[in-house]
Parts: structure tokens; C-alpha cells; sequence
């Protein structure tokens, strides 16, 4: 058997360990073996690559690397708060997207005669991600305007930069001959210089609302962008693992922006969340009822079923912690609870079901909006804790609401909603809820934490 | 290696179809340790940057190839490792 036979086998290999290590991602309980069945199938990769004939590899620098990179990779892993996984997610998805540019890169500049189209295709994914990925950490972060930063032409601008990279890409097969080597090299810089700004200038638009899509497509390039470069390089490896994140970052990214009711065109042309031209000139007036947290444990105290609703607001107060000593109390009193998640509850997507593992919530009552819907129904109490946009009934029913055929968790069925907001602001799409001026609903106002504290010493002295 | 372009594209479009079938029976719940385990997976350009640092290459090609090799390693080990952290998590009472 000739020795790269044995190099594609063991791609092979690991290629199937990718695809198992996926597929045990179908439940919590087989979850964990399947990240550990991935790694391994990436560490026959790498052994796979080492036994490439042919090829003298420069071991000491080789080693450099990958120590330099295991060290900072270990860093971000270790130190990175559970809150703060879309910023790691898209420095990550930005540094994938960067390593295929590189490598797709260093292809070219020593072996002038790659097929240009592909070298350029990989460069531009690559580098597109890179950047973009960057903006939407900044947004994230708050380093970088979380609004959607807007200006007159930008898409003009955008669609200029575009084309201009198609023509950078096409034209010097087109003019030059193969042989002049520096024609190509000068439209492959132009090529890699316009991908970063437009990796900007496509980002930048797009309101922090808006960023569990952008993480998930971004996630998708950098898949695409390893995929390319396997063409590139003729590498089964890099294709298969890179279709697979590819497939995956478009499948998330679908469910994202169904679960905002948006078309991902909207998404990234659309500037949501720039200023709020809507809203603000209904002034309906709603009349609300303000309980003290005694009187909402006694409401409580009286409830079977109670459905937990947190939003973000949740995690921001780092509240979810003592949410599940209050729903454990409650549960030790004979009461069924459970967790009600929307799809962009957090930051990105499931970001909410981690937050609340972390807090130590069996992962059985974590229900997402199919699941939960009907639970609503036969509810004695829906307890909304810094969810807004996500429980708003005008979803269903009021055609001039912006949020308008959003699917919503239909916590309003329940029988009495008991809603914890810090104030009356409306939440990001900029639309009052008319859920909180419902005969059945009942608010209580106050940072979640304190008001959660409070809430469960009342329960616990019942 | 060099396989003709067709068998490369036929690899890729089945990929995608494998692709599509296993993560859209990932649920909900385990969609951020998909897409940063997703994101280790895309580290898959280690193989690409190991294949470019060779004792004969260009010092340019080479570098290029070691600055791949440090981003790509940072994706898989950083991208594994928080998988892990996150799915340990999950539990069931």
C-alpha cells in the first residue's frame, strides 16, 4: 500500500470520529464522551498529517506552534465565564476563519501556480470572518457600539467593495499570463485587503440584538472558509470537517432568526435597533399591578405547576443561581416546576440552558418553546424573570407590532403570570409589553437578585 | 495528494448532507456546545498549517504557516477544552 493510502485511511478515521462525536451531541447524557470522540478524531488528523510522504516538516517550529497555541488556547478556555461564551465563541469562529486565510495564503506564495479562483475564494472567506468576527466581539464586549451603527450609502459601499473583489478575482486569469506572477500577487493583496474591510463594514450595521445570527453565520463561514482551503490543498480533512461546521453554523442560523421571525437578509441589511422610529408614539394607557414579593409567595404557596421564564436580564444580575433555590424550595413543597427557554433567550444559541447547567438545573426540566407551549395551558403560575420581548402576546395577535409573528412562550395562558422587571423600560425591540397590563398579571419590581432572595425567604417561612 | 476536482466536490456535497442530518437532531438545549465543539471541528486547518511549515519552504510560506498553526491550535485546544467544561455541567437530578 502506497504510504499516502495510509494518510487518507486515517483521515478517514478521523472524519468518522467527527461525525460520531456529533451525533453523541444529541443528548446531555452522551454529550460529553462525544466532545471527548471529536478531539481524538482531530488528534488522528494531526498524526494522519505528520505521516504525509514526501514531505520534510520543520519540526522545532511545528512544536513552537502548537505549544504557543495550546497556552493561550488553555487560557481562553479556563478563564472564560459562562456569560461571556459568544465573545470566546466569535474570537474563536474569527481565529478558524484567520488559520484558513493563512494557510490558504502561505499555499500560494509558494506555489505561484494554485489555482487563483480557489486561493482567492478561501482568503476571502477566511478573511471576511476574521474581521467581522472581531466587530462582533467588540459589540459584545462593549468595546464597539452594541446599537447598529448606520450611515447613508453604507450598502452602496458594501456592494462596491464586493464587486470589486469578484472582478480582483476573475480579471488576472482573464489578462495576465500565468507566467506573470507579480499580476497576481498584487490582486491577491487587493483581494485580502477588501475582504477585511468588508468583514467591517458588514458587521458594524447590525444591532446587538441581532448577534446570536451573526455569531451562528460567522460560525458557518469559518466552516466554509476550511472547506475552501481543503480544495485549495486537495485535503479530504479540512473538506468533510469543514462542511460539517459549515452545515452547522446554517442550521443554527435558521433557527436564530426564526426565532426573531426575520429573514436572514433582514438580519444582516436591515439595521434593527439603529434609532426607534416605532413604538414610543402608543400611548395607551395600562393599568398595572405592583405586588410585594410576600404576596407573590403566597401566590405561590397556592400554585401546583409553575413555569420559570428567564431572559437575559437573569444572567446579567447572575440571579440563577438562587432562581433554583427557589424553584428547589418550591419543588420540595410538592410542586412540579419546570423552565420555559426561547431560542434567543441569551446570546447566543442554548447560551440560556448553559447558564442555568452552571446553576446546577437538572437539564429534564430545561423545556424548550415546542415542549413548553402546551405546559402553559394547565400553569398556575408563569414566573417571568427579565424576559420581555419573548413573552409579549402582541406577537400572536397585534400586526402593527414590530415583533409581530415572533413565536412566543404563551405564558399569558397560564393563570396568573407573576413578571420581575427592574422597571418599565421596554426590552430591545423597543415595544411596551402589553402582557404586563393583563387581568392576570402581576408585577414585581426590583433588581431579579434581590427580589429572588427576598422571595425565597418569604417561601421558606410558608 | 492529488485527487481530481469532481471526487472533491462529491466529498463536499456529502458532507454537507451528513452534516444537516446529525446536527439537526442536536437539541436546543446543547446548541452552545455544539457550536464552540463546531468551532474546535473548523480547527481541522492544523492539518492544513502543519502541511505548509517544511524545512525547504519560503521563510514567507513558512511564517504564514506558523501563524496558521498558532490560531488553528488555539481553536482546538481552546474550542475542546470549553466544550468540556460546559457539558460537565449537564446534569440530571
Amino acid at each position: 500500500m502506497e504510504q499516502i493510502q495510509i494518510t487518507n485511511i486515517l483521515y478517514l478515521f478521523s472524519a468518522i470520529a467527527f461525525i460520531m462525536g456529533i451525533k453523541r451531541l444529541s443528548h446531555p447524557k452522551t454529550a460529553r464522551s462525544g466532545n471527548l470522540l471529536s478531539s481524538i478524531g482531530m488528534l488522528i488528523a494531526i498524526v494522519a498529517t505528520l505521516t504525509y510522504p514526501g514531505r520534510e516538516f520543520d519540526f522545532s517550529l511545528i512544536i513552537g506552534g502548537v505549544l504557543v497555541g495550546a497556552v493561550i488556547g488553555i487560557i481562553f478556555a479556563t478563564r472564560v465565564q459562562m456569560t461571556e461564551m459568544p465573545q470566546m465563541v466569535a474570537i474563536f469562529n474569527g481565529l478558524g476563519g484567520a488559520a484558513s486565510a493563512f494557510v490558504a495564503s502561505s499555499e500560494f506564495l509558494s506555489k505561484p501556480e494554485s489555482p487563483f479562483i480557489i486561493v482567492c475564494l478561501s482568503v476571502f472567506i477566511g478573511a471576511l470572518t476574521f474581521t467581522g468576527s472581531f466587530v462582533a466581539f467588540g459589540k459584545l464586549q462593549g468595546f464597539i457600539s452594541g446599537k447598529a451603527v448606520t450611515f447613508k450609502g453604507q450598502q452602496l459601499i458594501n456592494a462596491v467593495i464586493a464587486f470589486l473583489a469578484v472582478v480582483m478575482i476573475l480579471a488576472p486569469g482573464l489578462i495576465f499570463d500565468s507566467s506573470i506572477y507579480i499580476g497576481y500577487l498584487n490582486a491577491f493583496f487587493v483581494v485580502v485587503v477588501l475582504a477585511l474591510i468588508l468583514g467591517i463594514g458588514l458587521t458594524i450595521p447590525i444591532g446587538g440584538a441581532d448577534m446570536p445570527v451573526v455569531i451562528s453565520l460567522l460560525n458557518s463561514y469559518s466552516g466554509i472558509a476550511a472547506a475552501a482551503t481543503g480544495f485549495l490543498i486537495s485535503n479530504n480533512a479540512l473538506i468533510i470537517s469543514g462542511s460539517l461546521v459549515g452545515a452547522s453554523g446554517l442550521i443554527l442560523t435558521n433557527i436564530m432568526c426564526k426565532g426573531m421571525n426575520r429573514s436572514l437578509a433582514n438580519v444582516i441589511f436591515g439595521a434593527v435597533g439603529a434609532e426607534s422610529s416605532v413604538g414610543s408614539s402608543d400611548g395607551k394607557e395600562m393599568s398595572i399591578k405592583s405586588y410585594s414579593t410576600t404576596e407573590a409567595a403566597m401566590i405561590l404557596d397556592a400554585a401546583e405547576k409553575i413555569i420559570i421564564v428567564p431572559g437575559y436580564g437573569l444572567a446579567v444580575a447572575q440571579a440563577q443561581h438562587v432562581a433554583r433555590e427557589v424553584a428547589e424550595t418550591l419543588e420540595a413543597m410538592g410542586k412540579k416546576v419546570l423552565y420555559a427557554i426561547h431560542p434567543v433567550a441569551g446570546r447566543m444559541p442554548g447560551h440560556m440552558n448553559v447558564l442555568l447547567a452552571e446553576a446546577n438545573v437538572s437539564y429534564d426540566v430545561l423545556k424548550d418553546l415546542d415542549e413548553v407551549n402546551p405546559e402553559f395551558e394547565d400553569c398556575d403560575v408563569a414566573l417571568i424573570l427579565g424576559a420581555n420581548d419573548v413573552v409579549n402576546p402582541a406577537a400572536r395577535h397585534d400586526q402593527a407590532s414590530p415583533i409581530y409573528g415572533m413565536p412566543i412562550l404563551n405564558v399569558d395562558k397560564s393563570r396568573t403570570v407573576i413578571i420581575n422587571k427592574r422597571s418599565m423600560n421596554p426590552g430591545f425591540a423597543g415595544v411596551q409589553n402589553e402582557l404586563f397590563g393583563y387581568d392576570n398579571s402581576i408585577m414585581v419590581f426590583g433588581d431579579a437578585k434581590d427580589m429572588l432572595n427576598d422571595l425565597l425567604k418569604e417561601v421558606k417561612e410558608l | 495528494m492529488q485527487i481530481d476536482i469532481v471526487s472533491l466536490i462529491t466529498i463536499f456535497i456529502l458532507a454537507v448532507f451528513v452534516g444537516n442530518e446529525i446536527i439537526n437532531k442536536v437539541p436546543p438545549t446543547l446548541h452552545t456546545p455544539l457550536m464552540s465543539g463546531s468551532n474546535a471541528i473548523s480547527g481541522i486547518a492544523i492539518v492544513g498549517a502543519i502541511l505548509a511549515i517544511l524545512v525547504d519552504a519560503g521563510d514567507v510560506s513558512k511564517y504564514v504557516g506558523l501563524a496558521a498553526l498558532i490560531c488553528a491550535t488555539i481553536n482546538v485546544v481552546g474550542g475542546f477544552l470549553v466544550t468540556d467544561r460546559m457539558l460537565k455541567m449537564f446534569k440530571k437530578k
